[in-house]
């Protein structure tokens, strides 16, 4: 199958085919960066542009690498204010932007649809680097990648995302991705971080930690922000860790093979335990270099690459 | 004043007259001399009159002139969004005849000054009566009244912080016993601005897919149960703005059972979207109380049918394109609804929720009884503030066809049946949109 869409703006729009178009084509670029001269001239003369309007080091440097590996001249454009403080619109950003002939553009902003607002605008193809608490699709896409690789399929896993629910664009796009991928979702946080009618999106909802986590295959910790604390979102760090701290003990709940992931950065004994982290049912830095090639394969499918 | 005697005398033929106060619906005749309705009754055009316009509106119907008491005209202060001349088009287009305009100008109608700055404004445009709503506190801060008395004598009608809800209960109370001893009403925008802080549209299912921050339905309904306990307690009179959810309706609804002296209006956005029309972040559709859920469109929809909603009032809230044009959480909240409204509502009398007559009360009678204003009446002797009705008119929703400065509706590309066709404010026509033929020459 061939890749139809101008744009990456969210996993909910996405098939079940297109969703593995993508991994396919992922998993066919892993290994372009593990070569001793990690580059392919795919992209060559084409120009990324990633427009970071919210702080970002791990998303940003992945798109950047996977831009380079593909030999594209990729530019960074970082603003931690928003367009509104800059005094700057985002739609004349956007123009201004599109006048110098990018091939693809990738957005990360604090405001949910920003993404949308930028792709209803301009020629080249816009990926969703993460807008507000809306989508993250590469994320998930490098999450389901993660998964797919050391459990051999999506189908039929109980996957429990656990944390603040309510703010986390990586949730909601991986609730997508794996209920189209035919897994069973259970998230889990505090009763104040769970989103209303969150159920109505088919997935199973808990706010305790231990029921997510009985017979998961798959969990996902995310991380907490520490200032919802002033929010009232939770009473302290002290009592969220102690119920939410995925760790030796509670570990026990889960599949004997469980895989552990964090989108990071990650809170050590906060949200995991460092010997969790670190220990054997961790594949956060797994996470981290699937990135690259779900990265490499968007750039290569938006800009007219056929699919593997 | 502008216009000539001869300009204010006709005689309309024909049409199917409305007129529920009086019971009256029927076909008949209505003759207006000098700008008042000197006859009403069956073959008047036997009558021979001088410099008489004589118009056929067979098949067309007459109802009192349309009130919209809810609408905002940013004059002073933002006339890049709407002026009180534009909104005055505007409104004589959808075939109003009366407005009530909300305080939220910069400055905020909070002295006379400003009450006597709009009132001068409306007269020049004279296209429909324009009734300021005075603000409740000074600037809408929330902490000091305004000098109602002064206010109520420089011509507004009622008292409003809309769109800063009075957050201090007491300070509610006081207002609501001051304006009452002055045979006020205060009108109620209902926010708990604690519970709805951060939000951005409806909490919900789709505000959760969407990763915006919710305002959920508690937030008005909260304060609705604090103002009719006050309005209650106080034994005083009390208006509820844009009612948009079902706690509400039901809250409204009990009070008024147990002799709470209550009205309450809603705008038709409320029982005519939900907020899945915010799906892929239409910032036409952002509105505070925003589209809620279909279970609300529901219960907004059967109070109205039971009484229980008293009036419908667009909350016309114009906004440039500037303001609409950004990312949707800063987008402002708003939209027009002057031009909709009538095409909007006349939706539940085909749908058999309300007859005709229902409608026009709560589109004409009702606001104009609430606010204490003239209006909602065809009796002869009564100013000729008519619109004239075309119930089979289908039309689209464009921006080229609208008269207010702003285009932000989600209504836009809609096709709608029904139309005001002549809209006359003292006899004289401020809208005519009459297929041709209908006048004799």
């Amino acid at each position: 199958m061939r890749w139809e869409r101008k744009d990456m703006l969210g996993i909910r729009d996405l098939s079940r085919e297109e969703i593995l178009l993508i991994l396919d084509t992922a998993d066919s670029f892993i290994e372009i960066s593990t070569r001793e001269i990690k580059k392919v001239p795919t992209l060559r003369g084409k120009t990324v542009v990633n427009l970071f309007y919210e702080a970002s080091t791990r998303t940003r440097t992945s798109f950047e690498i996977a831009g380079k590996r593909l030999s594209a001249d990729t530019i960074n454009i970082s603003s931690t204010t928003s367009s509104v403080v800059k005094g700057e619109t985002l739609i004349d950003t956007a123009r201004n932007l599109e006048a110098m002939n990018p091939d693809v553009i990738v957005i990360r902003h604090s405001a949910a649809g920003a993404p949308h607002m930028l792709a209803a605008l301009v020629k080249p193809p816009v990926i969703n680097a993460g807008d507000g608490a809306h989508e993250h699709p590469t994320q998930a896409l490098l999450d389901m990648m993660t998964i797919r690789s050391k459990k051999g399929r999506l189908e039929n896993l109980r996957i429990a995302i656990v944390g603040d629910i309510a703010h986390s664009r990586v949730a909601r796009s991986n609730i997508h991705g794996l209920k189209t991928m035919g897994a069973q979702v259970v998230v889990a946080g505090p009763a104040t971080m769970l989103p209303r009618d969150m159920a109505l999106m088919g997935v199973e909802v808990h706010s305790s930690l231990e029921k997510a986590l009985t017979g998961a295959d798959v969990v996902m910790m995310l991380r907490i922000q520490i200032e919802r604390q002033q929010q009232n979102f939770f009473p302290s760090l002290r009592e969220y860790a102690r119920r939410f701290c995925l760790n030796g003990r509670n570990i026990g709940l889960a599949k004997e093979d469980v895989l552990v992931m964090h989108p990071g950065p990650i809170n050590r004994g906060v949200e995991i335990a460092p010997e969790i982290a670190d220990g054997p049912f961790s594949v956060i830095l797994d996470q981290v270099t699937n990135g690259v090639a779900v990265r490499m394969a968007l750039l290569y499918l938006l800009t007219g690459g056929r699919g593997f | 004043m502008k216009s000539s005697v001869a300009g204010k005398n006709w005689l309309l033929r024909g049409a199917r007259v409305i007129d529920p106060g009086r019971g009256l619906d029927d076909r008949m005749d209505i003759l207006v001399e000098d700008g008042r309705i000197s006859g009403i009754g069956r073959n008047l055009g036997k009558k021979r009159g001088k410099d008489r316009r004589v118009v056929e509106l067979e098949g067309l119907v007459i109802v009192p002139g349309l009130v919209d008491m809810h609408v905002h005209f940013r004059e002073p202060g933002h006339e890049y969004k709407e002026t009180i001349a534009t909104g005055s088009a505007a409104a004589a287009a959808g075939g109003f005849t009366a407005v009530a305009c909300m305080p939220n100008t910069d400055p905020v109608n909070d002295n006379r000054s400003v009450t006597e700055f709009i009132l001068r404004k409306a007269d020049e445009a004279d296209l429909v009566h324009v009734y300021p709503i005075a603000a409740i506190t000074r600037g809408s801060q929330g902490k000091t009244l305004t000098e109602f008395w002064d206010l109520k004598e420089a011509g507004a009608v009622a008292f409003s912080d809309d769109g800063r809800p009075v957050m201090d209960g007491a300070v509610m109370r006081r207002a609501l016993e001051y304006a009452h001893s002055l045979g006020m009403t205060v009108a109620s925008h209902c926010e708990d601005l604690s519970l709805s802080a951060g939000g951005v549209m409806h909490e919900g299912l789709t505000a959760t897919e969407l990763g915006l921050p919710g305002i959920p339905g508690i937030a008005e309904e909260v304060m609705v149960a604090r103002d009719l306990l006050l309005a209650e307690y106080t034994g005083t009179t009390l208006h509820i703005c844009h009612v948009s959810s079902v706690g509400a309706v039901r809250l409204i609804r009990d009070a008024k059972a147990r002799g709470v002296r209550v009205t309450a209006e809603t705008a038709p956005h409320y029982f005519t979207l939900t907020a899945d029309c915010l799906r892929g972040y239409n910032v036409n559709a952002k509105v505070n109380p925003p589209l809620r859920e279909r279970r609300d469109v529901e219960a907004v929809r059967e109070g109205l049918r039971d009484g229980t909603i008293d009036a419908i009032a667009s909350d016309h809230a114009p906004h440039a394109v500037t303001d609409k044009e950004v990312e949707f959480e800063y987008a402002a909240s708003g939209m027009i609804g002057l031009e909709t409204s009538l095409a909007l509502s006349l939706r539940l009398v085909a749908e058999g929720l309300l007859t005709l007559p229902e409608l026009v009360t709560r589109m004409s009678v009702r606001p104009a009884a609430i606010l204490g204003v003239p209006g909602g009446s065809l009796a002869p002797g009564a100013p000729a503030d008519l619109t004239v009705i075309d119930l089979e008119r289908r039309w689209t929703v464009s921006p080229e066809g609208l008269r207010s400065r702003s285009g932000n509706t989600p209504f836009l590309g809609w096709e709608l049946t029904g139309k005001a066709v002549l809209t006359m404010k003292g006899g004289v026509a401020t809208n005519s949109d009459l297929p041709q033929g209908h006048e004799h020459p």
